[in-house]
């Protein structure tokens, strides 16, 4: 699974700017474990993650096996049209992990994620962990918590068909959720939405996150994405 | 996948839904239709949209009374009001777009869900990338463009020329009839799938001509590559790999950092891990 590894930005562009704009609101950390090796009480060890990322305000959280904390529903009546539930559930991502997956937390800022980084090394759960995030950022909160890096992947990026790709806008929102269930027609759409009133940035992001099965999907990301392309503060 | 006829009300959410753009409304029969070439069974529209279960005579009526006014509903995006989206029992070879599509599938040759593959994300306890080695994720079809196997071949033939190790645990592989040629199960290659992963191994010294390889043969292709480079850090924390990047001129700004904070924990059996309903 790269879920995570190849969220667009400009510095991928086929043409990047010569300085690129920093992200800054994007922190992904994920743990897993391998079977037969720190997989005893499995369960339990991701519980605590989670448990202890929800300190630290994370903006997602996720079971690659269920979904993020905020999910589709089976059973909405036509009221939900004038008076959607919104709201995340991240007690519901808890309680049902239920063996073998990735959790996942995601942060819009990198205060909470070295906060939580420090609490995760105490906590030693054996499980590996993992930063997904701008790779000088990352190793700079492993160097402040007192962390050695075991290993380190970069994404360097697109190649192929990159004609077919959709504009950069667009791009940013799908690629959030890595393995594709967002889709960039959907993302055009919300982009759209937001840009005739008809939803807010807030709304739309939440619509885009429910179709990402893993929740690494960064709602507050998607929200500066749709103000920036849209003109709104 | 396929759209329930009685129930579809063409209501046009799912149109967007769909990443592969499979979903259109069929004028002729005034439904939504699925491509079943372009469609990769990922499930994005069955298990993405929530659903209301309503009545679809009691729906269509509703609309047709609102489009003789004029006027326009402004429906939540993300609902199939009539739960008109059926998933179809998949035979072989379709069924490999599910397993290289749906995220919510564990591979059968991995047991791991997503695409597969743990890449560098576990190397602290498996040590699949070793000092001086670099991995190398070759992802077809991402983002959101697809891929067919017979693509996928092309370059894994290519890349077995250069003498590259493939990763044994990874789904990819494990549908290579010839691995040392990279030749992949005839029977699927026409099959369109989300993404598929392609994972391999070689010395450090390399990561330049071997992406220059992946550079080209990407040209070759119809479908996108995405390229995510991975290497083992030093008993500081330290990489080399980034600065071989940055020289030869490749985007490497974002990236998965490995803390090593993984250990082994278990006494042999993984019992423990699943919960006991």
């Amino acid at each position: 699974m790269t879920n995570t590894l190849h969220r667009y930005s400009e510095h991928y562009a086929v043409a990047a700017p010569p300085h690129p704009e920093p992200i800054r609101d994007d922190y992904i950390v994920f743990a897993m474990a391998s079977k037969g090796i720190n997989d005893d009480n499995l369960v339990e060890k991701y519980r605590t993650f989670l448990r202890l990322a929800l300190k630290h305000r994370p903006v997602n959280i996720g079971d690659a096996t269920k979904g993020g904390n905020i999910r589709p529903r089976q059973d909405l009546n036509p009221l939900a049209h004038w008076r959607r539930d919104h709201r995340a559930d991240p007690e519901q991502v808890i309680a049902e992990i239920d063996g073998h997956t990735t959790v996942s937390a995601v942060f819009d800022n990198y205060e909470a994620m070295e906060k939580f980084i420090e609490e995760l090394k105490d906590a030693d759960l054996g499980i590996s962990i993992n930063i997904s995030a701008p790779v000088d950022e990352a190793k700079r909160c492993c160097d402040d918590a007192g962390i050695a890096r075991h290993s380190v992947e970069y994404s360097i990026g697109f190649s192929g068909r990159v004609d077919i790709l959709p504009e950069a806008t667009t791009l940013e929102l799908s690629t959030m959720c890595g393995h594709g269930m967002v889709s960039a027609n959907f993302a055009k759409k919300m982009l759209e939405w937001v840009r005739e009133n008809r939803r807010t940035p807030e709304e739309a992001a939440r619509y885009m996150a429910r179709f990402c099965s893993c929740g690494v999907f960064n709602i507050t990301r998607a929200e500066r994405i749709m103000k920036r392309a849209c003109n709104l503060k | 996948m396929k759209i329930d006829p009685d129930k579809c009300v063409a209501c046009g959410n799912c149109v967007p839904i769909c990443p592969m753009g499979a979903i259109s409304i069929e004028p002729s029969i005034g439904r939504a239709t699925i491509n079943a070439d372009e469609c990769v069974e990922c499930f994005t529209c069955y298990r993405g949209m929530s659903k209301e279960h309503l009545n679809p005579l009691m729906v269509r009526t509703v609309r047709r009374v609102a489009k003789l006014f004029r006027f326009r509903f402004d429906p939540e995006p993300d609902i199939c009001p009539t739960d008109a989206i059926v998933p179809e029992e998949l035979a072989w070879p379709r069924i490999v777009r599910r397993a290289f599509s749906d995220p919510q599938v564990p591979h059968e040759s991995t047991g791991i869900h997503g695409r597969g593959t743990a890449e560098v994300k576990t190397n602290d306890v498996t040590h699949r990338v070793k000092e001086g080695e670099a991995g190398f994720v070759v992802e077809f079809g991402r983002p959101g463009v697809g891929a067919r196997f017979r693509d996928i071949q092309r370059v894994t033939t290519a890349l077995a020329k250069l003498g590259v190790e493939f990763e044994e645990n990874n789904p990819v592989a494990s549908l290579m009839t010839d691995r040392s040629h990279g030749l992949i199960r005839e029977d699927i290659l026409n099959e369109k799938i989300l993404s598929a992963i392609v994972e391999i191994k070689a010395p450090t010294e390399r990561v330049p001509a071997v992406l220059q390889s992946i550079r080209d043969l990407a040209r070759e292709v119809d479908t996108v590559i995405s390229v995510g480079v991975s290497a083992r850090c030093d008993s500081k924390g330290n990489d080399l790999l980034g600065k071989v990047l940055e020289q030869e001129g490749y985007p490497a700004y974002r990236g998965k950092t490995n803390l090593g904070l993984g250990h082994a924990t278990a006494t042999g059996n993984s019992q423990n891990a699943e919960v006991r309903k």
